[in-house]
């Protein structure tokens, strides 16, 4: 009661002459900071919307002189990568079809891992998550060459499940750390109940973990979903010519060598292709940062 | 209804024994309450006898059938946990019904049982809550009811009240006792809580270092430990712990500590005891009475008094010796005055000093 009644005097408290040019100061800086970084989206807005004539003159910070759309329906629906002109459309099609499946089953798998590894104590149990651990800090581009020879082998590589299937593998580390770490945090208790009650494992699984699962669940599609989206290199290397992600097929837009640069339809398609994960930060902030509170996102 | 009977148990975790060949045989009915400090191995006794923890050595016989190694599920048992263990996302009714949908029961069945439980435990206006919309008192009740629905014949608590506040732990304490007036199951109950276990349990099991100090009624482990730990594990305000000799005095036997001489004579010893054996004497503070006339009063100086409500708790000195004892509020007993009292040796206790247990 003491220090509540002391704490709302405190904030009462008016602040001293050096306090507000400190508060003016750090508003301040963080304004201008905050401006300097928002700069490179502000450019990419306005050329977006500026006809090649406007851009052509140079003027990168001005305003669009006539407000014109060309440039999005061009990158999403008819923007040239090598001899198809079909557009982005095509690509986001493709990052969707990875998406799902990917996020849906590494969180799954994800799971079902952490809840083995903290509920049912096999021998080893700690080394194999050590494993796992380990993991999760070896650079993957160590194991792409293999993987290549591997889906060549079986032959599915070039398809739609050779890239899930990566995605899958290589977001278990993290998913399983991230899983675990929480259910760690539940009562051990709870789960001698529910096998004193009859529950085995996936019953319990399904029945009672799952469904206290959910804050972290949510974390973990955030993750899933903007690590899976802006994935390149896997994207390029295991989806095949036909499955190619919207990430590869802006890159192969951007990178046009021939001809004139369209510096609108490309600075539209970044902004197209960024969209999904932009939404993802923007509308679930709180969540993302518990998620790197729970010491599960690396860099 | 069943007996329970562990037979040279060891329990261990790696190279850590917990539990040394235990045996203890439980009688069909019977409230059994395990007590002993935090790290003991009571509780994970506790856990062997429900399937949660494996054994590493010895056999698990309910009604003589063995069942070391059969899963919980199949045990006939209930337990209750000190953290209620309710299933968070479920209403208290699908707490209640999770065991019985398991295992296939008909609905019917089911509401019937959650009703009876329900009502035993007056919850059921809980029925259709969360267990983060109950206080802790209703999770308790609750958590009782998930074990009573299962028709347990075995019911097992691991420290059910320890979080509990000290007046809703009473009252629980005596809801407890009458379910178990009622359903007559075999109980067994660990704590650390030496009023639970002494008004709770026809028979206490002591337990220290895994292994079983005493086993028997509450008024004779409270009246008649086996050894020092008993002794002074049991009993608030604490057994006050003299060292000295037994002397023998022509036929009889007197203790005596320095100046402090206690006539030993009509102590009930186990065994015959040579004059010259050091030993530990065990004197409870109810059990120094303030004198009232006698010819065997002895005068102590009082040094500090402690008023703890119906009685006051008075710290003297006895010819150098140090004893608290109990006296009434209107004994007249006060600090830095002497006060006479007697000592009731049938009521003492004698311990070996090496070993600890009782003479």
């Amino acid at each position: 009661m003491m220090s509540q009644a002391k704490s709302a005097t405190a904030s009462k408290r008016p602040l001293t002459y050096q306090e507000v040019w400190g508060r003016i100061g750090i508003y301040t800086f963080l304004g201008v900071l905050a401006l300097f970084f928002l700069l490179p989206l502000y450019v990419m807005l306005v050329t977006s919307f500026k006809s090649m004539d406007e851009v052509r003159l140079g003027l990168i910070f001005s305003l669009p002189q006539h407000f014109s759309l060309d440039a999005w329906v061009k990158a999403w629906t008819s923007a040239c990568t090598g001899l198809d002109c079909t557009g982005l459309q095509v690509g986001f099609g493709n990052s969707v079809k990875i998406l799902l499946p990917s996020v849906v089953f590494s969180i799954l798998f994800g799971a079902l891992n952490g809840y083995a590894l903290s509920f049912w104590k096999v021998k080893g149990a700690n080394v194999l998550f050590a494993c796992l651990l380990l993991g999760s800090f070896v650079p993957y581009q160590v194991f792409i060459y293999p993987l290549v020879r591997f889906y060549a082998q079986t032959g599915i590589y070039g398809s739609l499940p050779a890239i899930v299937i990566t995605h899958i593998i290589f977001g278990m580390p993290v998913m399983t750390l991230l899983f675990r770490n929480y259910y760690s945090g539940l009562p051990v208790e709870l789960f001698k109940a529910a096998r004193i009650d009859g529950a085995g494992f996936w019953k319990i699984f399904i029945s009672i973990v799952l469904p206290m699962s959910v804050p972290i669940a949510i974390v973990a599609v955030i993750m899933q979903v903007t690590a899976i989206w802006n994935d390149f290199l896997l994207g390029l290397v295991f989806a095949g010519r036909d499955n190619l992600p919207m990430t590869v097929q802006l890159n192969n837009i951007v990178n046009t060598t021939t001809g004139e640069r369209a510096y609108n339809v490309n600075m539209a398609a970044t902004v197209l292709t960024s969209l999904v994960p932009l939404t993802v930060y923007l509308v679930s902030g709180r969540w993302f940062v518990r998620g790197i509170a729970s010491g599960a996102v690396k860099g | 209804m069943s007996s329970v009977s562990l037979q040279n148990l060891e329990i261990s975790y790696g190279n850590v024994a917990i539990v040394k060949s235990l045996d203890l045989t439980i009688q069909d009915g019977e409230f059994l309450v395990l007590l002993g400090p935090s790290g003991c191995g009571k509780s994970t006794l506790l856990s062997a006898i429900g399937g949660l923890v494996d054994v590493s050595g010895g056999r698990i016989l309910f009604n003589d059938k063995d069942v070391t190694w059969a899963d919980p599920k199949d045990r006939g048992i209930g337990m209750v946990f000190q953290s209620y263990a309710l299933y968070p996302t479920m209403s208290v009714e699908r707490n209640l019904s999770f065991g019985l949908r398991i295992a296939g029961i008909d609905r019917a069945t089911i509401e019937k049982k959650v009703k009876w439980a329900a009502e035993l435990l007056q919850i059921t206006h809980l029925l259709d809550r969360k267990p983060s919309a109950l206080s802790g008192g209703q999770r308790q009740r609750v958590a009782i009811g998930r074990a009573l629905v299962r028709d347990a014949d075995i019911f097992l608590f691991d420290e059910p009240l320890s979080n509990l506040d000290a007046k809703l732990r009473a009252e629980l304490r005596l809801e407890i006792k009458k379910l178990h007036k009622t359903l007559k199951s075999t109980m067994i109950y660990v704590t650390h809580d030496q009023i639970e276990a002494l008004t709770l349990a026809d028979r206490i099991a002591v337990m220290k270092d895994g292994i079983i100090q005493q086993l028997d009624t509450p008024l004779n482990v409270y009246n008649k430990p086996a050894n020092e730990f008993v002794g002074s594990f049991l009993g608030s305000p604490a057994m006050n712990k003299v060292e000295g000799q037994l002397v023998a005095d022509g036929d009889r036997l007197v203790f005596t500590a320095g100046d402090f001489r206690l006539d030993a004579s009509h102590y009930p010893f186990a065994q015959k005891v040579e004059g010259g054996r050091k030993a530990v004497l065990g004197l409870r503070p109810e059990h120094i009475l303030p004198a009232k006339g006698d010819a065997q009063a002895i005068e102590g100086k009082v040094s500090l008094i402690e008023p703890m409500g119906s009685s006051i708790l008075a710290w003297s000195n006895f010819d150098g010796v140090g004893l608290s004892h109990l006296v009434g509020q209107d004994d007249g007993c006060e600090a830095d005055r002497t006060f006479p009292v007697t000592i009731d040796v049938q009521k003492a206790s004698f311990f070996d000093v090496e070993t600890g247990w009782r003479l």
